[in-house]
C-alpha cells in the first residue's frame, strides 16, 4: 500500500540557533526508517514524469522502489547508472523545479522527497560499502580534463568507467571546483566531496592540481606534445561581477567568490585559521541566487547580523527553496524591491553604510522575469561594516585568449553545440564555461554529455 | 612539492629562493607572478618572478618578511620542499620595440625590476636604471642591476649608500636633462609609484606600474585584487599585474593594500613564537 500522506516527511535538521553560530551540516539526513516510509509515497508512475526533469535522466521510481523494499544497495547502483556524484547532487539540485516539480504527488499535497532520499541512499552507500570501485580494462586512450568541478569530474568519471586514461587539471591547491571553494561546509561538507574524488582516483583517474590551463599548459601543448587526443573544458565560471557602484572597493567588500573562498577553500571557516577575514557586526549580501544565500550565511556564522539586498520579490528569488528557508529560519533579514546605489565610507577607507535604491516591477525581461526599474527619489541607507557582491560571473579569459580557432560567444561563453563539440576538433567544453554560471547538476550533466560525444569522437577516429 | 634548490639573504629582511618547477619555470616570462603555499595549512601568496631557468627547471623568488606567511617561508631551507607553487600567472611585461626605458624600482620591488631590466637590455634597449631603498643596509642587486644597465642611479633614504633622494628626484634630473624615454617602467612600494607616475605624467612620458595587491586565487575567480584603473574595474591577477601608471587610483590601492594590516602583524608574531619554542 502506497503511503497516502499529502506531505514529505520532513528532513530532520539542526535546530536554527544553534546552527547559525557552527558550519556542520544543517540537513542531518533521513534515517532508514524515515526513507522507506518516504519511498512508499511513490506511486511508481507508467510514464515517469519525474524522470523527464531530471538534467541526468536518473531512474527515479526505480531507484525508488528499492528504497521502499530496504534494498538501499542496489537502489545505490540504479543511481550510479546516471549520476557520478549522488551524494553532492541529493544536497544541492534545485530538485523543486526538476524532478519534483514533475511529481504526480505534488499535484494534490508535496511532491515525493526526491532529493531528499537520493542524499540518503548516497550516504547510506558511502556509510556501509566497503568494495572499492574495480579499474577497468584501459583502452589504451588519453584524454586531458581541465577543470575538477562538477563538470569536469563527472566527465572524467564515465571515461575512466570506459577505460580511457583520464588527466583533470585544476588550477588551485585542491580539487572540487566549486565544490570545495563555493559551496560551504554546512550545505555540502567537504568530506564528502572528497570521498567522490577519491572514487575517480579508484578508477585510475590522475588528478594534477596546480596547473593552470592557458598559462601552466595551453590545449595546443595538452594535444600536440603530451598526446591527449581529446580535451574536455570544464573551466567554470570566472571573474565576479561588480555593480560599478561608488565606495565598491572599500576595504571589506567582497564579491562572493573572494567571501567564500577564504571561509572555505582557505578554512576560514575553522577556529585559529591563519586565513584573515572581516567577521562584522552587519553584513549586507547583495543578490538573490544560491551564492548570495551561502554569502549570506556564512557571515552569520561569523557572527554579523546579515540583510539580503535583492531587486526583485521572494517570488523571483533564484536560489533553491531549501537554502531560502533556511536563511529565513537563521535570523536573516531581506530587503526586497531595492539595489545599491553607494557604498558609504565609515571614515577610515572601510564599510560604514550602503544606499539602497527602491524598486519596483515593471514588464518581464529577457529571462522572462519581471524586470526592476527605480521608483524616482525612494533611496534609503542602512549601517553595514561588510558587503558582499553575489551578482554572477563573467567567464575567464584565459583559456580563451590561448586557445587558437576556440569561438567565444561575445560575453565570453565557450561556444559548444548539444554534446558538447566546440569550434576545435576534438576539444569539448561544458558547465559554466560554456553557459554561464548555472547549477552544479547541469555542469555534471554537461560533463555527462561530452564524456560520450568524446568516446564516440575518438572510436570513430580510430576505426 | 616544490624543492627549494638554492637560499640566500640579499639583506637582513629580504631573501632569495631558487624552486624547482619546471613546468612554470619552461613559460616564465619578465613580469609574471606565481603563487606559492608553504605547507597544507598555509595562505596562497602571491610573488613576482625575479628570475627563471628554463634548462634547470627553476624559479627564483625575491621576498621580504612581512608576515606569518614569509616568516615560515623564511624558516625552510634548501632541500625542503613548497607544498604548492602555481604559475606563470598574469601578463608578461611588454619589452619589444622600446629603444630607451627608465626603470624605477624601490626596496623589495627591485627585484621585480631587476628581470624586467635584464629583458629590456636583451633586447638591445638603453636602459636607465635608478634603485632606491632605505639605507644602505636594505640595498639589494647592485652588482646584477648596474650589468644590465647603461646608466645606474643608487639612491638611499638617508644617504648611506648612493645619493641621498627619493628616487624621483634624479627621474626628474634625467627628464630635465633632455632623456627622451619611450617608457618609464616602475616597480615598488605604492607611494613611491605614486610619485612616480605623477612626475613622469607632467613630462608626458607612458609609464607602467606593476601593481600587488591582496590575492587569493590568482587565475581570475576571487576578485580580491582588484583595482580602479582608468575608472574601470580591473584584475591584478589576470589583466595585470602591469597597468598605465597615469590611470591606476593609487590611493584606493594603497588603502586596500592595509585590509589585513593588523591581522599580519599578529600572524607574523605568532609564527615568530612558534619558531622560538621550537628553537628551545
Amino acid at each position: 500500500m502506497p503511503n497516502m500522506s499529502l506531505k514529505k516527511n520532513p528532513m530532520p535538521t539542526q535546530d536554527p540557533v544553534e546552527r547559525s553560530k557552527n558550519f556542520k551540516e544543517v540537513a542531518l539526513g533521513y534515517t532508514e526508517e524515515i526513507a522507506i516510509d518516504e519511498a512508499k509515497r511513490c506511486l511508481n508512475c507508467k510514464n515517469k514524469p519525474c524522470v523527464a526533469g531530471c538534467p541526468v535522466k536518473i531512474y527515479i521510481p526505480e531507484f525508488i522502489a528499492k528504497v521502499a523494499e530496504g534494498d538501499f544497495e542496489e537502489a545505490y547502483n540504479i543511481i550510479s547508472r546516471s549520476s557520478s556524484l549522488p551524494a553532492v547532487c541529493g544536497r544541492v539540485c534545485p530538485q523543486e523545479t526538476q524532478c519534483e516539480s514533475k511529481c504526480v504527488r505534488g499535484i494534490k499535497g508535496e511532491p515525493v522527497g526526491i532529493g531528499r532520499l537520493e542524499r540518503f541512499v548516497a550516504d547510506w552507500h558511502n556509510a556501509h560499502s566497503t568494495d572499492a570501485p574495480v579499474k577497468p580494462e584501459p583502452n589504451g586512450h588519453r584524454v586531458a580534463v581541465i577543470g575538477s568541478g562538477p563538470a569536469g569530474l563527472a566527465c572524467a568519471g564515465d571515461l575512466a568507467k570506459k577505460g580511457y586514461k583520464v588527466v583533470v587539471f585544476e588550477a588551485l591547491h585542491l580539487a572540487g571546483g566549486v565544490l570545495v571553494y563555493g559551496i560551504p561546509e554546512f550545505r555540502l561538507p567537504k568530506s564528502i566531496v572528497q570521498k567522490e574524488i577519491d572514487n575517480l582516483k579508484a578508477l585510475g583517474v590522475d588528478i594534477d592540481t596546480n596547473i593552470v590551463a592557458g598559462r601552466t599548459l595551453s590545449v595546443d601543448e595538452l594535444m600536440d606534445e603530451y598526446g591527449f587526443e581529446s580535451v574536455f573544458i570544464g573551466s567554470g565560471a570566472g571573474l565576479p561581477k561588480f555593480m560599478n557602484i561608488p565606495g565598491e572597493n572599500l576595504k571589506d567588500v567582497y564579491s562572493a567568490n573572494e567571501f567564500l573562498t577564504r571561509i572555505n577553500l582557505m578554512k576560514a571557516y575553522k577556529d585559529h585559521s591563519s586565513t584573515p577575514i572581516a567577521h562584522g557586526h552587519h553584513a549586507v549580501v547583495v543578490g538573490g541566487g544560491n551564492v548570495a544565500m551561502d554569502a549570506a550565511r556564512c557571515a552569520r556564522r561569523l557572527g554579523a547580523e546579515v540583510t539580503i539586498v535583492y531587486r526583485r520579490t521572494k517570488a523571483e528569488l533564484p536560489a533553491r527553496k531549501e537554502e531560502i528557508e533556511h536563511a529565513i529560519e537563521e535570523g536573516i533579514k531581506f530587503e526586497f524591491l531595492c539595489s545599491p546605489i553607494e557604498i558609504g565610507n565609515d571614515g577610515n577607507g572601510c564599510v560604514g553604510s550602503i544606499k539602497c535604491q527602491k524598486m519596483k516591477l515593471s514588464e518581464p525581461d529577457a529571462s522572462g522575469r519581471a524586470r526592476p526599474v527605480p521608483i524616482e527619489g525612494e533611496t534609503f541607507e542602512m549601517d553595514a561594516d561588510v558587503v558582499i557582491m553575489a551578482l554572477g560571473t563573467s567567464p575567464n579569459p584565459l583559456i580563451k585568449s590561448t586557445t587558437k580557432g576556440l569561438e567565444t560567444q561575445s560575453w565570453g561563453g565557450i561556444i559548444a553545440d548539444e554534446h558538447g563539440q566546440t569550434s576545435r576538433e576534438g576539444v569539448f567544453a561544458g558547465g559554466d564555461a560554456v553557459t554561464g554560471a548555472a547549477t552544479v547538476i547541469l555542469a555534471m550533466g554537461a560533463g555527462k554529455t561530452a564524456a560520450e560525444a568524446i568516446d564516440a569522437y575518438i572510436q570513430n577516429k580510430n576505426k | 612539492m616544490y624543492e627549494i634548490v638554492r637560499k640566500k639573504d640579499l639583506n637582513p629582511t629580504v631573501s632569495l629562493m631558487e624552486i624547482k618547477a619546471p613546468l612554470v619555470a619552461k613559460k616564465a616570462l619578465p613580469g609574471q607572478f606565481i603563487i606559492l603555499r608553504v605547507d597544507d595549512e598555509g595562505e596562497r601568496i602571491p610573488l613576482t618572478v625575479a628570475d627563471f631557468d628554463r634548462e634547470k627547471g627553476t624559479i627564483t623568488i625575491i621576498y621580504q618578511i612581512v608576515g606569518g606567511t614569509t616568516e615560515r617561508l623564511h624558516h625552510l631551507n634548501e632541500g625542503d620542499c613548497l607544498h604548492d607553487f602555481v604559475g606563470p600567472l598574469g601578463k608578461a611585461t611588454k619589452t619589444e620595440g622600446l629603444k630607451k626605458v627608465a626603470v624605477v624600482g624601490g626596496g623589495v620591488g627591485c627585484a621585480i625590476a631587476y628581470p624586467v631590466a635584464k629583458a629590456l637590455h636583451e633586447h638591445g634597449c638603453e636602459v636607465h636604471t635608478i634603485a632606491g631603498f632605505r639605507n644602505k643596509d636594505l640595498v639589494i642587486l647592485e652588482d646584477e642591476f648596474k650589468a644590465v644597465s647603461d646608466k645606474f642611479i643608487l639612491t638611499t633614504d638617508d644617504g648611506s649608500a648612493g645619493e641621498k633622494n627619493v628616487v624621483t628626484v634624479p627621474l626628474q634630473r634625467l627628464l630635465d636633462a633632455g632623456e627622451e624615454y619611450d617608457e618609464v617602467i616602475t616597480i615598488g612600494p605604492l607611494i613611491m609609484m605614486k610619485f612616480v607616475c605623477k612626475l613622469t605624467k607632467e613630462y608626458n612620458v607612458k609609464t607602467i606600474a606593476s601593481m600587488n595587491p591582496i590575492m587569493i586565487d590568482g587565475t581570475g575567480m576571487c576578485g580580491g585584487c582588484r583595482l580602479t584603473v582608468g575608472g574601470k574595474t580591473k584584475f591584478a591577477c589576470v589583466d595585470g599585474p602591469e597597468f598605465d601608471g597615469h590611470e591606476i587610483d593609487f590611493d584606493e590601492a594603497m588603502a586596500r593594500g592595509t585590509t589585513y594590516k593588523e591581522f599580519e602583524g599578529h600572524a607574523r608574531e605568532e609564527a615568530c613564537n612558534l619558531f622560538n619554542q621550537e628553537v628551545r
